[in-house]
């Protein structure tokens, strides 16, 4: 699914990502860990198309439409409600039965009541959880998550691996993650940037 | 090599121009500035849409490479702008006693495309280097050469509003064959100069582009 | 069509954000109106006609650039624009749904505007009406895409009025022409033509200006 060969990325002066190969297989759960600043961020977004590799390869045979990102903003409205976001995204993902999906997730992930609420005046972690739906909404094929577990409460926390558990093994997934105590189990690859 | 065909291509065209080629019929002395102006504007046109025609390559390919030859060409062409516009305003100064003149429409074509241009590095310089940049510099160099023909149609139409429109009598648009030859040369001359400076300049870049990765690398 | 569709939500969400925070707009009209009241100070006394539609082109193009300026922001805010990005929608419809609803903010100013005009200056006639919803195209589509562009910068709200000022010399030309002139008809073509090119120039490349 993915290939990467001699993959860099710089930014101005400063260079990222050096010179790195990988191979992520179909069903495969990539953890990525590192520090601060190491470039994992930057490999996820290299993954999903918003950045062009400066040096290197980067061969992803997913298309746009079966890949689901997860970044470190929640790329949501802040003006709009929880539910005019995902009707949104849904449109825009031409996700089937929309309704039933947009209402399906946000009761799964507790933001059913709030969902006629302005984004705006969402916690962190509640973002975080709408971020998680509209990941999710497409059903993809690919998930690039980057920290999915900043902000949310314990409970958000189980319910993302409880939905983790159950996509290892038929998806495709790439973790992001400084503490990856929870996924490990479920991974099948580690990647260690420096 | 390039450089001495244009440094010798120039030495013989001025001299012709102020040497050998006879006098205009009406205009006298003053016109000679013609074969200096004329060739100056037209190579700043070449190197805008030699810009653009990079830039077309870069966003068809999505090859970086394009992108400093882009942007070496739009910074020659804005010098010879410049250069134009300086040279535009000594002829309407001796011509017509002004240092600007709003009824000539290359110049005001010149100053606008003056205003684009420059805008054009205020994008640069404020957008961090990368493909980003690469691209939106290539759709601005785009836009600049589409602009050249549709400011002019407007500097035409405007003509009628702002100013009355004059009608130089002395106009001829014909050029004799010593004028014409004149011409040629002194333009074959700028683009020869405009042709070296680009070289210069992209290979200067490239080299501390490549001394840059180096460094990177080594570190 | 899918393309249709696509163009239709992004410019019902760019409206819907717009009758939320009611920010851009009411500042647009404060704006025109306040400054066609500086421009009756700044124009000396037996100023003719033809100054005062003058100036009217020149409120328009700064009311443009203040509407304009606003364009991306809550796309920036949140780096929501990766989110578009990413979708399977074909980018450029982006930028038509945005421009859209640049249009219809632009309307909704001018529509306070002029009357405001023709109460302090100068009567408006229907050349003047028909060059004003011609340069609107015109200003949206070229400023929209120069939005993207100062929105991705980092000199952003300083980038998009050197950017945009060149470009839109063209239409003021044709407004001012058509406001004044004798033959309001070829200026009122001009800017049609005007209109065509650069729409379809950005349209075609607004891919690039938001991808790498």
């Amino acid at each position: 699914m993915i290939a990467a060969r001699g993959l860099g990325r710089s930014f101005g002066a400063k260079s990222v990502l050096r010179d790195l190969d990988l191979d992520v297989a179909e069903r495969d759960l990539l953890l990525v860990t590192g520090p601060n600043g190491s470039g994992k961020s930057t490999l996820l977004a290299l993954c999903a198309g918003l950045l062009a590799p400066t040096r290197g390869e980067l061969d992803v045979t997913v298309e746009r439409s079966r890949i689901g990102y997860l970044a470190h903003e929640p790329l949501v409205y802040r003006e709009l409600s929880a539910l005019e976001n995902l009707d949104l995204y849904g449109r825009l993902y031409r996700v089937p039965e929309r309704r039933e999906r947009i209402g399906m997730l946000l009761e799964r992930y507790g933001l059913w009541e709030v969902r006629r609420e302005r984004v705006g005046t969402f916690s962190r972690g509640m973002q975080q959880r709408l971020a998680l739906c509209r990941t999710l909404l497409h059903e993809p094929d690919l998930l690039l998550l980057d920290e999915p577990y900043a902000g949310l409460d314990e409970e958000g926390a189980a319910l993302l691996d409880g939905e983790l558990a159950a996509l290892a093994g038929t998806r495709t997934l790439l973790l992001a993650t400084h503490t990856p105590a929870g996924v490990e189990l479920l991974a099948t690859g580690r990647l260690a940037l420096a | 090599m390039l450089a001495a065909a244009a440094a010798g291509l120039l030495l013989v065209g001025i001299a012709l121009a102020f040497y050998w080629v006879p006098n205009a019929p009406i205009e006298g002395f003053r016109q000679r500035i013609f074969y200096i102006h004329v060739p100056i504007a037209l190579t700043a046109y070449a190197c805008f849409f030699w810009a653009a025609w990079k830039a077309l390559r870069l966003l068809w390919t999505r090859d970086q490479s394009y992108d400093l030859e882009s942007y070496t060409a739009v910074h020659i062409g804005v010098i010879f702008g410049i250069l134009t516009l300086v040279t535009g305003s000594i002829w309407a100064r001796t011509s017509w006693n002004t240092w600007w003149a709003w009824e000539e429409r290359q110049l005001v074509l010149f100053l606008v495309l003056f205003l684009f241009y420059s805008a054009y590095f205020m994008l640069r310089f404020s957008v961090d280097p990368g493909p980003r940049r690469a691209s939106m510099s290539a759709v601005y160099a785009l836009f600049g050469v589409v602009l050249i023909p549709v400011s002019f149609l407007a500097i035409r139409l405007a003509e009628g509003l702002i100013h009355p429109v004059v009608f130089d009598e002395e106009v001829n648009t014909r050029l004799t064959a010593s004028q014409f030859l004149t011409f040629i040369v002194c333009f074959a001359g700028m683009l020869a100069l405009a042709a070296s400076l680009y070289v210069n300049e992209l290979t200067g870049k490239r080299v501390d582009e490549r001394l840059r990765e180096l460094r990177e690398a080594l570190s | 069509m899918s393309y249709l569709a696509d163009v239709g939500t992004l410019a019902a969400k760019d409206l819907r954000l717009e009758l939320r925070s009611r920010d851009t707009v009411p500042a647009m009209l404060l704006f025109v109106v306040s400054t066609l009241v500086v421009f009756n100070f700044a124009l000396p006394v037996g100023a003719s006609a033809e100054a005062a539609y003058g100036l009217l082109w020149a409120a328009l193009v700064f009311t443009a650039i203040l509407g304009l300026t606003r364009a991306f922001a809550a796309e920036r805010e949140q780096r929501v624009l990766d989110g578009l990005v990413l979708a399977p929608s074909d980018r450029s419809a982006i930028w038509l749904g945005k421009t859209i609803a640049v249009v219809v903010f632009l309307a909704l100013a001018e529509a306070v505007a002029l009357p405001a005009f023709a109460l302090f200056f100068e009567p408006v006639s229907w050349e003047l009406v028909a060059a004003v919803a011609l340069a609107s195209v015109g200003f949206a589509a070229v400023g929209t895409l120069l939005a993207a562009m100062a929105a991705a910068s980092r000199a952003r709200e300083l980038l998009l009025p050197l950017l945009f000022l060149p470009l839109v010399i063209p239409i003021v030309v044709g407004g001012v022409g058509a406001s004044i002139g004798d033959d309001p008809g070829r200026y009122l073509g001009f800017l049609a033509l005007y209109d065509l090119i650069f729409a379809i120039l950005s349209w075609a490349s607004f891919e690039y200006v938001v991808t790498e």
